[in-house]
């Protein structure tokens, strides 16, 4: 009875994402079926690779043919920042067995947010269970998004302009949520300031640079800071 | 590597959606079994979704383009619905409801 109840904390958390992976999804979808490209395609790649910019870069990639080896480097550099996803994970999901091969599959930016999320998993009962649900909410998302695109993109008129911003809203609420509930706002500062100037330098190719230049200030902070972060 | 565009299609899917899963599992690879996690992995681990939550918000909004004023004008509108409506009613859902509604009104109706 009480998983039930974790059932639909998984559910309600994952609404957002909902909307919009269903509106990215269906953006892919069109996209892809333009280059030929129909909805068994759309739900083989949703399925296997499930990630959005690397999806639609790879709509390109099919398009142009372009050799597995080049295509093996721009997933690298375009899903380079999953690297460092998986560290706030490791304890969090030990101990989550089989499940936890799916899990990774599963960790988007979307996913990651909802799963770091800790104010939304303070009441519920089989933490492993949220998680695992909210990542295989989220995938299916994402497969319904990407196929229904693909196979009704032409036939759709519904005014969907500006859907998208639904993903900056939940990025967002995280932000407010974790400043309100965590004193320490260095953290943040470092991420919003690091991506600040990173994007006037390199713009739209500004995640790997954040990246790093995050890694090397909270290297640094724990040494200035050490009282404060060695426990 | 093949002659054949629909199976050169398939493996090019595979290969990129086999280093994305190599990408995503890294951490886990490195510092799973029975060793403890060591104490520095951990203090990223903690610090690590701030500043990562933080870079995404900027990564949503970098291709605002202040040429136009409709074009950021919405955009800090309704992300100020979604921060105020937040620090008030802390409901998750009903912010991130809110704000997109304002902002999908913004762009189709008012700019």
């Amino acid at each position: 009875m009480k998983n039930k109840n974790d059932v639909k904390k998984a559910f309600v958390a994952s609404l957002p994402v909902l909307a919009g992976y269903l509106a990215l999804g269906f953006g892919f979808g069109v996209l892809l079926s333009t280059k030929g490209y129909g909805g068994i395609w759309a739900l083989f790649m949703s399925i296997t690779m499930f990630g959005g910019s690397s999806q639609y870069a790879a709509v390109e990639f099919l398009a142009d043919g372009i050799s597995l080896v080049s295509a093996a480097l721009a997933t690298l550099i375009i899903n380079a920042r999953h690297l460092f996803y998986g560290i706030s994970l490791v304890d969090k999901y030990k101990g989550t067995g089989f499940k936890k091969f799916y899990m990774i599959h599963t960790l988007t930016d979307e996913t990651y947010s909802l799963v770091c999320n800790d104010d939304a998993v303070k009441d519920v009962n089989n933490k492993h269970l949220y998680y695992f649900l909210v990542s295989l909410f989220d995938h299916i998302y994402w497969i319904m998004g990407c196929t229904l695109g693909a196979v009704f993109g032409s036939n759709v008129s519904f005014n969907s302009e500006g859907i998208d911003f639904v993903l900056t809203a939940l990025f967002l609420t995280i932000f407010v949520e974790q400043w309100l509930t965590n004193k320490d706002h260095v953290p943040a500062v470092i991420g919003v300031g690091c991506a600040v100037l990173c994007t006037a330098i390199f713009k739209e190719n500004m995640l790997i640079p954040t990246m790093i230049l995050i890694l090397i200030a909270l290297t640094t902070l724990k040494f200035v800071r050490r009282d404060k972060y060695d426990e | 590597m093949t002659n054949n565009p629909t199976v050169h299609s398939i493996l090019l899917v595979l290969v990129m959606a086999v280093v994305t899963y190599l990408l995503r599992a890294f951490p886990f690879l490195v510092f799973s079994g029975k060793k403890p996690t060591p104490k520095f992995v951990l203090y990223l681990g903690k610090v690590l979704p701030y500043a990562i939550i933080g870079m995404l918000v900027i990564y949503c909004v970098k291709d605002i383009s202040f040429t136009t004023t409709s074009s950021w004008l919405a955009y800090l509108i309704a992300g100020a619905v979604v921060v105020l409506l937040h620090i008030w009613r802390r409901n998750t859902l009903l912010s991130i409801i809110a704000g997109t509604l304002s902002y999908m009104a913004l762009v189709q109706f008012v700019f």
